[in-house]
């Protein structure tokens, strides 16, 4: 549409205009490159068929980042969590808006370090609890310097 | 009911940054260093109270630093600028009328918002510590001066809540805490001012509320009349919610070594330009001049030389190889054999905005058009790949004067390949 509307607006302007450039302009082949721009402008054609249906192509910051400003990313580095399907080197998505609920996968900070946990309510506490037979459950008990960084949101996982 | 305005300001800037991805260093004293580790550019509340001032040299303090086991870090400024125009966004929806003022400051209008402004202050500082993880202070009064002191008043008493309200205290209490401030640290009265205001007896910023605005005008100039008309309650400076586009772009740095080799201070002068025309391109503006900047090391007995030279181009431009032709011919033009240079700084000038920029039939579209297409694709792969992936060569590979940074944390937020690990 917009496209073919410039070049017809070429064409019947161009006449015109290489007149007053020609008068006015001293340097002949700058003209000459500047009219043969003007010319080769835009190719015609039939305006597209689509062009009604045109909708934004999908964007996966989209569909995967809720909260752009807390959204953060981070590297796995171990196999704790590999009975939920995190591997290590996966690419985590982590948001720091989203409340910490019972099951969530969050990265925490025990005594200074990250770790990345499944976050349980037990009858006796909160417990992070890892995925994966070898790793026990660590209780959070009273006085344990420790917070939650924030929740996991999604797993890019190469496959 | 007066004009509400808050300033909410982030505590420790580049610290609290630095602690949201290495959370080890919590409760440890800390400092950032400028660039080049010369100096403490930003503290943690433990180095505070152990002494270390602002603008510390690095390399004096290093004895100190060691017996407390004072941790210091380079200046990380890619990671620096994305919390912050994290934190600046998220501000953005607590009002209709923001002013983003500095890295780590915005000002926010409060009035006419429903609800408590305490409680509303609160519920601000809560999100971006919740949200982003940094912890900001929030002080509020009718005006940008009063909310600026309210919030140095805020940091003062991070115990009681991190906020402070001047629109709740009568006159009188008002008064009774302002003589307990430094005239100092009002906004705008900077060491200068501050020493010449001694002299004239106005040591408490109550002094300074009242003394005489004529006198002062006369004496300190226009514009701190207009600082004391704000903290006699009126207002003088109004919230600026454009960014203005920036007139000067500065790109400058001291080297990691002195340097007397014309071939580095060439590499060097071409990185700076590239660095300043890139910022040039990002806020979408053309500049017509080259400033370049030399010198010596001035705390060094030896011979001095600092000079600077200005190249006009001859039309405004955003491209990266033609500023950086005009700074390699100010170099040689300023250049003297036989000093060792500490430092070479850039700067663009003549800024406008593209949009401004009229296109002459005298100039040649085409060529200007390729110079954009080009310029942009290297934006687009730096941005990509990571900045300096595709640079000139001029610039060299292997750049031995860089600055140090022996220190700097990986760059979390905006590369790739520097990602925090989170272990499993």
């Amino acid at each position: 549409m917009h496209q073919s509307a410039f070049h017809f607006a070429a064409r019947t302007r161009l006449p015109h205009q290489a007149t007053l450039l020609s008068l006015m302009h001293p340097n002949r082949t700058l003209f000459e490159k500047q009219r043969a721009l003007l010319r080769k402008a835009v190719p015609a054609g039939f305006p597209s068929p689509a062009d009604d249906h045109v909708e934004r192509r999908l964007s996966l910051d989209e569909h995967l980042i809720q909260h752009k400003e807390s959204t953060f990313f981070m590297r796995v580095a171990g196999h704790s969590m590999r009975g939920l399907g995190i591997y290590d080197g996966d690419l985590l998505i982590v948001d720091r808006a989203l409340p910490a609920r019972d099951g969530c996968v969050v990265v925490a900070v025990i005594d200074g370090e990250f770790t990345l946990k499944q976050l349980c309510y037990t009858a006796h506490g909160r417990v992070l609890r890892a995925a994966h037979p070898d790793y026990p459950d660590v209780p959070i008990a009273e006085g344990t310097d420790f917070a939650i960084w924030g929740v996991v949101q999604w797993n890019v996982h190469k496959v | 009911m007066p004009r509400a305005i808050a300033l909410v300001d982030c505590n420790n800037f580049y610290v609290s940054c630095e602690r949201l991805f290495q959370p080890r260093l919590e409760g440890r004293p800390v400092v950032v260093l400028s660039n080049n580790d010369g100096c403490v550019v930003s503290r943690s509340p433990e180095a505070k109270a152990l002494g270390v001032k602002m603008a510390a040299p690095w390399h004096l303090m290093r004895e100190m630093a060691k017996r407390h086991g004072i941790i210091a870090c380079s200046s990380n400024y890619a990671l620096y600028a994305d919390i912050s125009n994290r934190v600046m966004r998220l501000l953005a929806r607590f009002s209709p009328h923001q002013e983003v003022y500095s890295i780590d400051e915005s000002f926010l209008e409060l009035s006419g918002l429903p609800g408590d402004h305490i409680e509303y202050a609160c519920h601000i500082r809560q999100t971006v510590q919740r949200d982003i993880g940094i912890p900001v202070c929030v002080g509020i009064g009718p005006n940008k001066t009063l909310a600026k002191l309210a919030n140095h008043v805020a940091k003062q008493e991070i115990s009681r809540g991190g906020t402070c309200d001047f629109n709740r205290l009568s006159a009188s209490e008002l008064d009774d805490l302002f003589a307990t401030l430094e005239a100092s640290e009002v906004w705008g009265v900077g060491r200068r001012t501050a020493d010449t205001l001694k002299e004239l007896g106005i040591h408490s910023v109550l002094d300074l509320k009242h003394a005489s605005l004529h006198m002062l005008r006369t004496r300190c100039g226009v514009t701190l009349a207009r600082t004391v008309h704000e903290l006699l309650g009126r207002t003088s400076l109004e919230l600026e919610d454009v960014t203005r586009s920036r007139q000067q772009i500065i790109c400058s740095r001291s080297f990691g070594r002195l340097t007397a080799s014309l071939t580095e201070l060439e590499q060097a002068a071409i990185a700076y330009t590239t660095r300043a025309v890139e910022k040039l391109r990002q806020q979408g503006a053309l500049a017509d001049t080259l400033h370049l900047y030399l010198r010596t090391d001035p705390h060094r007995g030896e011979a001095q030389h600092e000079q600077a030279s200005m190249v006009p181009l001859s039309s405004a431009s955003d491209d990266t190889r033609r500023f950086c032709k005009a700074a390699l011919y100010a170099l040689r033009r300023i250049y003297r054999h036989g000093f060792s240079y500490q430092k070479v700084g850039v700067a663009l000038g003549g800024i406008r905005p593209l949009q401004a920029h009229t296109v002459s039939l005298f100039t040649d579209d085409e060529t200007e058009r390729r110079s954009r297409m080009l310029m942009k694709t290297m934006d687009t792969i730096n941005q990509r790949m990571g900045s300096g992936t595709l640079k000139l060569l001029g610039e060299g590979l292997e750049q031995a004067w860089a600055m140090r940074s022996d220190n700097r944390s990986p760059r979390y937020t905006t590369e790739w390949s520097e990602l925090q690990t989170c272990r499993s």
